[in-house]
């Protein structure tokens, strides 16, 4: 059964991919928000705290995982699974790349292609408002019911303006399937501006991107909509009575979900896995380019060494930078390799800003986000909807 | 039936019996359940079966209009969730409680 | 596979129904609702309702369900009360309600040709383009009296709903 095995390892590399992703953006975060405010970091824990995700998994396993006693216990269990659950299943819908043809297996890089992705992917992030209800409601304690009430009025009034503004993209590209989507946004204008839907005639989606973008971060509990958990009124929201591997769930499906809207965003705005300049420019050599400066940077700091053991470090990872550099001009490796490059470029611009913006703004009142959402996010998705539907219909 | 039923496909009367089951289970919710809410998921659950039935006679027929009519009942009941929910609160609001039987007092 | 995959299931949505009208508790209930409804969304898929099946998940189980969840935990209610059901009511039901489903499945049975089974991938109508034309072109009266309805709807809530509750 040639379909099953191949389904098969292509889950288990998206799985293995996207654990480490999740560990590490969480270093990635804890590194981009210390920086911002002058601070170091996590850098105990290996060279720059690289090992940190490590030591935080282990602590988080081997933890005693307390069960309060004034909790229902089963819808308590039940709650977490919920919110992992519903956070991981979009992953197997999103496409990360191109074809591949390799050793005579023609397949795509995604684990299944669905004609209807982009509903069931909106579909199934919306059941995850389940997990952060139940949570807050099984655990029987005011601040938890606070955050978990909350949470549920605020993904149901977010979730109108980010459909609405899915919709005005999928008007113009016609097509529900994230692959053919991508394919919808190739080619450039005047040979050199992408036709990526935000680019892209006759109505140029940069303000359905922005409201999506406002919504995604609503709809993931981040700052500045992070009601739900916000530690100064609710002490930690919802999930207040989680330890050990159930608090654990709850901040991987945090970040799982965070990822789900990168790649939706980069799916449908900002053209997949297309390169930003045509490849006669040279944009195929871009992450040589890159891993070998940053080879270059390595060995120049390895020349001055800081600390002892930065002789022996910098070195090996220059070489190991120069490696990857060399596997991106392989013509072979190159095909699946550059759209994987550009994809994951995209997604991790998306989560930078995603982390930014949890490093520099205040937290909305609650009375303003549902203010915000009715009076300023559906208007303006209504009215951006309209206006892309007239030009489309027009042109 | 033809006996190896898993190699030539799932009996049609099987999506009818599933339907009629889960309306069945319905009737039965709505039946016997007091509270409000859970009264008016049981009348969900019907309409969901009433949904199934559409789609699998859309399949028999091969036309799609059964799917649009289980799409206007989605809505139909999205609405009516809505309003449904707005008088549950309300009656809570002033009787504060989700008894059926409690709300009775144009009974007697 | 097919009819693997449509028994299992299948036994989802009855077992979830079943919990739904066994269970005390409103919320366990509107959890096994969700149950009914996510089951029933890859049944249609067998169906080849792709469409209707993402709209059953974004609008029954992602907007519908999350509404009752809300209403559920804003009133906070706790468990119903029992309520004392006559004798032979107690005994006599539960098989009688048994009796009524195998007779109803019977009379489906012997109605419907046996012959007929269903393919996974054998009706193709039921994608969103030929949903989105067919309700733009020959139902586009019934689905502008839908919009209408939805609006009298909103107006409605918001009208009952208004007052806070304290």
């Amino acid at each position: 059964m040639p379909y099953i095995v191949l389904s098969l390892i292509k889950t288990l590399i998206v799985v293995l991919v996207l654990m480490h992703t999740l560990a590490y953006l969480q270093w990635v975060e804890r590194k981009v928000i210390a920086h911002v405010q002058l601070r170091v970091g996590p850098r105990r824990v290996g060279p720059h705290g690289l090992l940190q995700p490590l030591a935080d998994v282990i602590k988080l396993v081997t933890k005693e995982g307390m069960i309060p006693s004034h909790v229902n216990t089963p819808f308590y269990f039940l709650a977490p699974f919920i919110a992992v659950l519903f956070a991981l299943i979009p992953m197997c819908l999103i496409p990360y790349g191109g074809d591949i043809n390799l050793f005579g297996i023609h397949t795509t890089m995604q684990v299944t292609d669905v004609s209807i992705g982009v509903l069931l992917v909106l579909g199934l992030s919306g059941m995850g408002v389940y997990g952060v209800a139940l949570a807050g409601w099984a655990s029987n304690n005011k601040y938890s019911l606070m955050g978990g009430l909350r949470s549920s009025a605020q993904m149901i009034s977010y979730e109108l303006p980010m459909a609405l503004a899915i919709a005005a993209p999928l008007l113009m590209l016609n097509t529900l399937s994230f692959r053919h989507m991508v394919d919808a946004q190739t080619g450039f204008y005047f040979g050199f501006l992408p036709k990526w839907a935000i680019f892209q005639g006759p109505f140029p989606q940069i303000f359905s991107f922005i409201l999506f973008s406002i919504a995604g971060f609503a709809e993931t509990n981040r700052v500045p909509f992070d009601l739900p958990e916000a530690e100064n009124e609710l002490v930690a929201g919802f999930h207040t009575e989680y330890s050990s591997m159930s608090f654990a769930a709850f901040f991987m499906a945090e970040y799982a979900n965070m990822v789900t809207v990168s790649c939706v965003a980069t799916l449908l705005f900002l053209g997949g896995w297309q390169p930003l300049w045509p490849a006669e420019y040279g944009s195929s050599f871009l992450p040589s380019l890159i891993f070998l400066a940053s080879a270059v940077i390595c060995f120049l700091h390895a020349a001055r060494p800081a600390r002892p053991f930065d002789r022996i470090t910098l070195p090996v990872f220059g070489v190991l930078f120069l490696i990857i550099a060399g596997v991106f001009l392989i013509p072979p490796v190159q095909q699946i390799l550059i759209p994987l490059f550009w994809f994951g470029a995209k997604v991790g611009g998306i989560l930078f800003v995603f982390i930014w913006v949890r490093a520099t703004l205040p937290r909305f009142r609650y009375d303003q986000l549902m203010r915000f959402a009715w009076t300023f996010m559906f208007p303006a998705a209504l009215i951006n909807l309209f206006i892309t539907g007239l030009l489309v219909a027009v042109s | 039936m033809p006996f190896p039923f898993w190699i030539t496909g799932v009996p049609f009367s099987w999506y009818l019996i599933l339907s009629a089951v889960l309306f069945t289970l319905g009737v039965a919710g709505f039946l016997f359940r007091r509270n409000i809410i859970t009264v008016f998921m049981s009348i969900e659950l019907m309409l969901n079966a009433v949904n199934l039935s559409f789609v699998a006679f859309s399949y028999k027929l091969g036309q799609n209009d059964g799917h649009i009519f289980s799409f206007f009942v989605m809505v139909v009941a999205a609405a009516e969730a809505a309003v449904g929910l707005a008088i549950i609160l309300t009656v809570f609001k002033n009787r504060q409680t989700l008894e059926i039987d409690e709300v009775s007092s144009l009974k007697n | 596979m097919d009819a693997v995959l449509f028994l299992v299931f299948a036994a989802i949505a009855v077992v979830c129904a079943v919990n739904l009208v066994i269970q005390t508790h409103p919320i366990a209930s509107a959890l096994s609702l969700i149950g009914v409804m996510g089951s029933l969304a890859f049944v249609y898929l067998q169906l080849g309702g792709q469409f209707i099946a993402a709209a059953q998940l974004v609008v029954y189980a992602g907007a519908i369900m999350v509404l009752f969840v809300f209403v559920i935990m804003l009133l906070n209610e706790g468990k119903e009360r029992k309520v004392k059901m006559r004798l032979w009511v107690r005994w006599a039901g539960l098989p009688l309600l048994a009796l009524f489903i195998a007779l109803m499945a019977f009379i489906v049975q012997r109605v419907l040709p046996a012959q007929q089974s269903v393919k996974f991938g054998a009706f193709t109508s039921g994608d969103a383009q030929s949903i989105g034309t067919k309700l733009f072109t020959a139902y586009l009266l019934p689905f502008e009296v839908t919009s209408v309805l939805i609006l009298i709807a909103i107006v409605g809530a918001i009208v009952l709903a208004r007052k806070e509750i304290d």
